[in-house]
């Protein structure tokens, strides 16, 4: 089963509205997600792959085999490329048993060994026992686990999840990503991973791949987006709620003029900086003056599940950025008897130096 | 009684369907596939036998076929005014509402499940045969029912290129025009009866089609 093929892709293709413009490695063993908003391009990014769209230019390859090169005019047809694919909606054939889904997968010569083969993947995925249903008759769990059988039935050398979890509740979704982790981490293939929750891309993937309106930015380790982003849409993307514009001063600080404030950074100031960034639970109370600390206008205070939201109006004045979001446990705020005025601090460990 | 014209009837509508069930699908399954401003001439040309009188089908059809028509010379066939002349005008009737049905159920086709037929790396035939027209039958279904019915009632086209020749061409719907020219009301009556007897039955069948398409 262990296939030692790396996926590269590297495509171009207008689209109304924008163009897609994605690069990026995926090596056998490891999951790489296309992270984003919803319409950036990640699922037509994975139809390209497939075979299904065709890139206007650029390459995908794998290991040595050439799916798609547009220079050398070569444009391998689904059936050929052996890209497993998962599609949101699972598309099993609603005319066909479960039995006879998985058995279609199978790249067999005869009838028999088809459906000896579907058993098989049908007991791996743990979805014994359904061989008979339709798929309108199946649970929402029960449609990926046959979704995945028959797609591993085919032997694919690559694999693509386009949003695998979306059609299921909270909790089926947490059995089921644990399932998935453990069943692509035993395969060994490059596989793609379309998500638009950064918690499930922190999870599941070793590699990331920022899409923002069609544009891939560079890959990069899953860990280091998420500590330290280099750039705004990664730092949104990766859940960071405060941004402001930003200007190096001589004085070896930063200038937030959408904060009002001077702030003391931690990290080297990269050329180019644009934006600083702060996360809502970096956001704390503080009490006496001092570096990075400055006093905000509590705007609006929001009550969550397990914490509490609270809008801060900094001195920028009026800017689209101006407001700061914290968060904090309730406690925490309760404690604080509901303040008019909240003197805030920002570690400058915590501040993001942002691209 | 002579039964002839309900059996030459049922005859010429069965090959009719048959012939328009196959053209209808593959015309609905290739245009699509088409450039938009092909697509757009061709819908028209098939459609057109739709909202056209049945006389000017029939006058086209005479044209085409007939002794002195342009296939009738090529050919040297004789295709008019033979019992096989009404499948052609039934066909040409028929044809657009097979074809039209057939292209909304694969318009509401979804195309995923080909996509993933393919990444399988399941034939571009197995998909269409196993996959997708099992998927759209309920309105293939209908448009079959629909085709049948319309080549059952057709009159107007199959006149001027059958005509009306008792036991050779004679069809119900002739046989009833025939019947009441001659003032022969109650043999008329009697295939009248017969002829909306056999149209509730396809129309009971085409309700039951379209309940299992709107419940799919």
């Amino acid at each position: 089963m262990h296939d030692n093929a790396a996926l590269s892709v590297s495509i171009r293709k207008r689209l109304p509205g924008f163009t897609l413009d994605v690069a990026f490695t995926a090596s056998p063993q490891e999951t790489l997600a296309l992270l984003g908003a919803s319409g950036c391009g990640k699922s037509l990014t994975l139809q390209c792959i497939a075979g299904i769209l065709r890139p206007d230019s650029g390459s995908i390859t794998l290991g040595a085999q050439v799916l798609f090169d547009s220079e050398k005019g070569i444009n391998l047809s689904p059936q050929r490329r052996r890209v497993g694919y998962m599609f949101q909606n699972y598309a099993l054939f609603p005319n066909m048993t479960v039995l006879q889904n998985v058995a279609a997968g199978v790249r067999a010569p005869s009838r028999d060994e088809k459906i000896a083969a579907a058993k098989c993947w049908i007991e791996t995925v743990r979805a014994g026992g359904l061989e008979n249903r339709r798929p309108l008759e199946l649970s929402g769990g029960e449609r990926q686990r046959v979704a995945l059988a028959r797609m591993l039935a085919s032997e694919p050398k690559a694999i693509l999840l386009d949003e695998p979890f979306s059609a299921l509740d909270d909790y089926l979704r947490w059995q089921l990503e644990l399932e998935l982790s453990d069943t692509l981490r035993k395969l060994g293939l490059p596989s793609v991973f379309v998500s638009h929750s950064r918690d499930e891309v922190y999870r599941l993937s070793d590699k990331v791949c920022v899409l923002d309106r069609g544009r891939g930015e560079a890959a990069r380790d899953v860990r280091s987006l998420f500590h330290a982003p280099e750039t705004l849409s990664a730092a949104l993307i990766s859940g960071c709620k405060n941004y402001s514009r930003a200007e190096a001063l001589p004085s070896g600080k930063i200038y937030a003029p959408d904060w009002g404030a001077e702030l003391t950074v931690a990290d080297k100031i990269p050329d180019g900086l644009r934006y600083v960034g702060v996360r809502a639970h970096f956001v704390r109370p503080a009490e006496a003056e001092g570096e990075n600390v400055f006093d905000c206008e509590v705007e609006r205070v929001v009550d969550d599940v397990f914490g509490t939201v609270i809008m801060l109006k900094t001195a920028g004045g009026d800017t689209g950025y101006s407001l700061l979001r914290a968060e904090m446990q309730k406690e925490t705020w309760n404690s604080l008897n509901s303040p008019e005025k909240l003197r805030i601090r920002l570690a400058p460990r915590d501040i993001m130096l942002l691209r | 009684m002579d039964l002839f014209p309900l059996f030459n009837s049922l005859r010429v509508a069965a090959i009719s369907t048959a012939v328009t069930f196959f053209a209808g699908i593959f015309a609905a399954y290739y245009i699509e596939r088409l450039p938009r401003a092909v697509r757009g001439v061709i819908d028209v040309i098939l459609t057109l036998p739709l909202v056209l009188p049945p006389t000017v089908v029939g006058f086209f059809l005479l044209k085409m076929l007939g002794p002195k028509g342009f296939f009738g010379m090529l050919t040297g066939w004789k295709m008019a005014m033979v019992w096989y002349s009404a499948v052609f005008a039934s066909i040409a009737v028929a044809f657009p509402l097979m074809y039209r049905t057939a292209r909304g159920a694969f318009a509401s086709f979804d195309h995923t499940l080909r996509h993933s037929g393919q990444t399988l790396g399941l034939s571009n035939t197995y998909i269409f045969w196993r996959i997708t027209l099992p998927n759209c039958r309920a309105g293939i279904l209908a448009g079959t029912i629909l085709a049948f019915a319309r080549a059952l009632g057709e009159y107007g086209a199959t006149s001027m290129l059958a005509g009306y020749t008792p036991g050779r061409t004679a069809i119900i719907s002739t046989t009833v025009y025939q019947l009441w020219r001659t003032g022969d009301d109650g043999l008329a009556y009697r295939w009248v009866a017969v002829n909306i007897a056999i149209s509730v039955i396809v129309l009971l069948f085409l309700n039951f089609a379209e309940g299992r398409r709107r419940n799919a």
